[in-house]
């Protein structure tokens, strides 16, 4: 029971995989690309899905897979082209695939109705591309040989080239041989091109499922010798059609060698006796092949290149990796971290001991910190992650709200390849999502209004990542209208948010946004205007370390720039003095840093100051007092005050004995073990192995007021 | 081992706090260290003495005297800390000196009296009697201070 549970998990982890893959294929696919690589990407990933899901009887999973698969596989022959809608509609089933499979994996029912619709749609493609399949295969037989030209004459492959019929019979079939066994032992051998030769399927209403029709034939290109072949067909021999022809083992352009082999590789619903003008017609062109060697290496020439520039393509999506549980990688990474710490006390404590003349000792220590780094370096690179997947989910979300709207909306995306944190991640797709949201429904104006504007009636959502001064910054930017400024002006005026007859300079205007209670959308749509506004990303961003901002241009578009930190695991942080202890107060929350002037203080009472600096007066607070360090207030001649910004956007000065240091420091829970401290958001080991506090800005006015307010309150708290 | 003795017999390590002895079960102690200075917790218990740094992770200390309702010791070398875990957190508790481990039956595990000087019976599950020393048992999960939750 285990075992199958462990088994089921695989196999939804795969489909995880499968499903980026599909995206990733369909996403090119939708950019243009249709090469045949590509849409065997997205075929071979629909078609692991189903094949799972067959295997856990999943069956609506499996329904679903296969009417997508067999529209991609009308697409992969070439029955059927990959316009705009249908890439449209493999997007949507993509999305409607991946629902599908979320639902079996948390093990609910699926409900068929959901994906009916969808289904019937597949289905009808399908259905319109056999018909039009089948008028190809009558009239386009002109076309037809073109694909032996390449194929057999000019071969810069050693190896000997078979030409291959095969038809099992029913009785074969029946006793268990399946053809496509036969056919995949085939393909070890060597290359093949197998097309299908249905001519005895009779009408459908006299088809018996019990019975054998379909003939084969096959191309092979194998190094290997005629026994090999024969081999595949060992059990089959006697009881199905088998015929293998072999044009000799080093293939030249004979118009001989083709004419035997032509009839077999054409897909004509008339197979045999070989029609004497086709044979014709392939003769000619292999003369002309002969006649013209130089021209067609240079083809195959090319050909080879594209084919060395796909395997080092694939080589690439193919890389090698092992899975492994996150518990393990982060044991590693708490390892590594402590490694950090006790090679620095090591270095301090030999510093203090020899003084000079061990030059052995220092350059020794110098290389083992040298190692530490680097082994703390790739250690979190182990944890770091593409923010591809991230992306991918995007391209989903574009396409439902563009579909709610109405809006044509193309999703760019850049730097898929930049590496963050996972944990940066996973609490990055919130607020990313609501913010591509925005984007689409507020940013982007419907077509009319773009046409009207002389712009393409398309609109674009960019979303780009990048590596910037040992952070990673994220900017999300539509080509829309801009931000109303005067409209934004307006609303929060309305709301009270503003005080009528304040100036406000354009940069003020577009932060309002970000302020809680503040909708943009004149008319509330049920996509993005569900009371949730820009308030929530910020603080979310924030909450990450990361800081959020605007900027609009009217009539061209509106970027959110977002900047976080590569990793939840460290963080930049100010080492601050308080009484006789040492605190980190995190970088992204400083404002400045100032030495408070005794007269610009101003005390209110209850031991509550504020401070005036320049033209804002902010409450100033003790720290010492406010976290217990010291029972007197702090002299504030002899301090120093930190200006920091709190997530309501209001701000407050930090009074410290001094600053020493800005650094970097390892996050540490200090949750988990003892519990939550009112001020303190985490804790950090310093360079001599002691526990230090971090901040939590937020936080620490409240303790500061309970402090003053309530002083038995702190210790009783504790139990 | 023998199953049937595993269930009735229990290996406890027995520590002095104060001029009393205690014990905890074996199997909820991960380590004995020596005392190192530790970083103080704010708005803490006093009986919280700090948070110290064990190999990455921050183990809060308690002085166990000062929560068992004795005098606060002052923390020295002398002192050792013991490192307890229950129901997945790790504490460091501060003893004056880890005495022995004693292995002891079912049979030799006493009830608490109900009658009590101090407030320091409620910590307290059974007393062991053994070669005529009155071992307490204590109890973790009510040494351990409950985790501080945003209502608190």
């Amino acid at each position: 029971m285990d075992q199958m549970a462990s088994i089921r998990q695989t196999f939804f982890q795969e489909c995880e995989e499968q499903l980026q893959a599909l995206e990733e294929g369909l996403m090119e696919m939708d950019g243009g690309d249709h090469s045949s690589e590509v849409v065997n990407s997205v075929f071979r990933a629909v078609h692991s899905i189903k094949g799972g899901a067959g295997a856990f009887k999943l069956s609506e999973l499996v329904e679903f897979a296969h009417a997508f698969e067999t529209v991609l596989d009308e697409i992969r022959s070439g029955k059927l082209s990959a316009s705009h809608d249908i890439t449209k509609l493999l997007l949507k089933s993509a999305d409607q695939l991946s629902d599908l499979v979320a639902t079996c994996r948390d093990g609910a029912s699926i409900n068929p109705a959901s994906y009916r619709q969808l289904l019937d749609e597949l289905k009808q493609a399908n259905g319109s591309s056999a018909g039009q399949a089948e008028d190809e295969n009558w009239d386009d037989i002109d076309f037809t040989p073109m694909t032996i030209d390449i194929g057999t004459p000019v071969d810069a492959d050693p190896g000997q080239s078979f030409q291959i019929y095969f038809k099992p019979s029913t009785g074969a079939v029946q006793a268990g041989n399946e053809p496509i066994l036969i056919l995949r032992s085939l393909l070890e051998l060597g290359q093949t091109v197998v097309s299908c030769e249905f001519s005895d399927l009779p009408p459908l209403a006299e088809l018996k499922v019990d019975e054998a029709l379909l003939g084969f034939n096959i191309s092979l290109r194998t190094e290997r010798g005629l026994a090999a072949v024969r081999e595949c067909f060992e059990f089959v021999e006697d009881s199905c059609v088998v015929r293998i022809e072999e044009p000799g083992a080093t293939p030249t352009p004979e118009a001989g060698n083709v004419t035997v082999t032509a009839p077999v590789a054409l897909e004509t619903p008339t197979e045999l006796p070989p029609m004497p003008k086709f044979a014709e017609a392939i003769a000619a062109k292999a003369e002309a092949a002969a006649a013209e060697p130089v021209v067609l290496t240079a083809i195959e020439g090319g050909k080879a290149d594209a084919q060395q520039q796909k395997q080092d393509k694939s080589a690439s999506s193919a890389s090698a990796t092992i899975r492994v549980e996150l518990d393990r990688v982060d044991r590693l990474i708490n390892l590594v971290g402590e490694l950090v710490i006790n090679q620095a006390i090591l270095a301090q404590s030999v510093g203090q001991v020899i003084t000079s003349g061990a030059s052995d000792v220092n350059s020794g220590l110098e290389e083992l910190e040298r190692l530490t780094r680097d082994i703390q370096d790739s250690v979190m690179a182990i944890r770091a992650q593409p923010v591809k997947s991230l992306f991918q989910r995007m391209g989903r979300i574009v396409r439902e709200v563009a579909d709610a709207t109405g809006k044509i909306v193309r999703l760019r995306t850049e730097g898929e390849t930049t590496e963050v944190d996972k944990t940066v991640i996973e609490s990055l797709a919130d607020p990313l999502t609501h913010m591509i949201r925005n984007a689409v429904d507020h940013g982007l104006e419907t077509t009319e209004d773009r046409l009207r504007a002389g712009k393409s009636e398309e609109g674009t959502v960019r979303l780009s990542a990048a590596h910037q001064s040992g952070r990673v910054v994220i900017t999300v930017a539509d080509d829309g209208g801009g931000i109303n400024r005067a409209k934004v002006l307006e609303t929060a005026r309305r709301k009270g948010l503003v005080p009528s007859g304040a100036q406000l300079s354009e940069t003020e205007i577009d932060n309002l946004l970000f302020l809680p209670g503040f909708s943009t959308a004149a008319e509330v749509s049920s996509i993005s205007g569900r009371g949730v506004g820009m308030d929530v990303v910020r603080r979310s961003i924030q909450a990450l370390g990361g800081r959020i901002s605007i900027s609009s241009k009217p009539g061209s578009g509106t970027v959110f720039t977002l900047s976080l930190p590569l990793t939840l695991a460290v963080l930049d942080g100010v080492v601050v003095s308080v009484a006789d202890d040492v605190f980190i107060v995190p970088l992204t929350s400083v404002v400045e840093t100032l030495q408070p002037e005794v007269n610009n203080i101003l005390p209110l009472g209850q031991g509550h100051s504020a401070l005036r600096i320049r033209e804002w007066i902010v409450p100033l607070i003790d720290v010492g007092m406010a976290l217990g360090a010291r029972k007197t207030p702090i002299d504030p001649a002899n301090s120093v005050a930190i200006l920091v910004d709190t997530e309501d956007r209001s701000r407050c000065a930090l009074l410290v004995d001094r600053i020493d240091d800005q650094r970097q420091v390892v996050i540490k829970s200090i949750e988990r073990n003892y519990g939550e401290i009112p001020g303190i958001a985490a804790a950090t080991i310093l360079g001599n192995g002691r526990v230090a506090m971090i901040l939590d800005v937020e936080t620490i006015t409240e303790g500061n007021q309970k402090s003053f307010e309530a002083p038995k309150r702190a210790s009783a708290g504790g139990r | 081992m023998d199953n049937e003795k595993a269930h009735d017999r229990h290996e406890l390590i027995a520590f002095k706090v104060g001029d009393q002895e205690f014990c905890v079960d074996i199997m909820n102690v991960r380590e004995i260290r020596g005392w190192t200075a530790t970083t103080p917790i704010p708005h803490a218990p006093p009986y919280v003495v700090g948070v110290i740094n064990l190999r990455g992770t921050v183990l809060p200390v308690l002085d166990l005297a000062g929560r068992l309702g004795k005098d606060a010791v002052t923390p020295s070398h002398r002192h050792a800390i013991i490192v307890v875990q229950d129901e997945g957190r790790m504490t460091g508790l501060l003893v004056e000196a880890v005495s022995d481990i004693v292995t002891v039956g079912d049979e030799m595990i006493h009830p608490t009296p109900e009658v009590s000087d101090n407030d320091g019976s409620m910590f307290i599950t059974g007393i062991v009697t053994l070669e005529g020393r009155m071992i307490s048992l204590l109890s973790l999960a009510a040494v351990l201070p409950a985790r501080q939750i945003k209502a608190a």
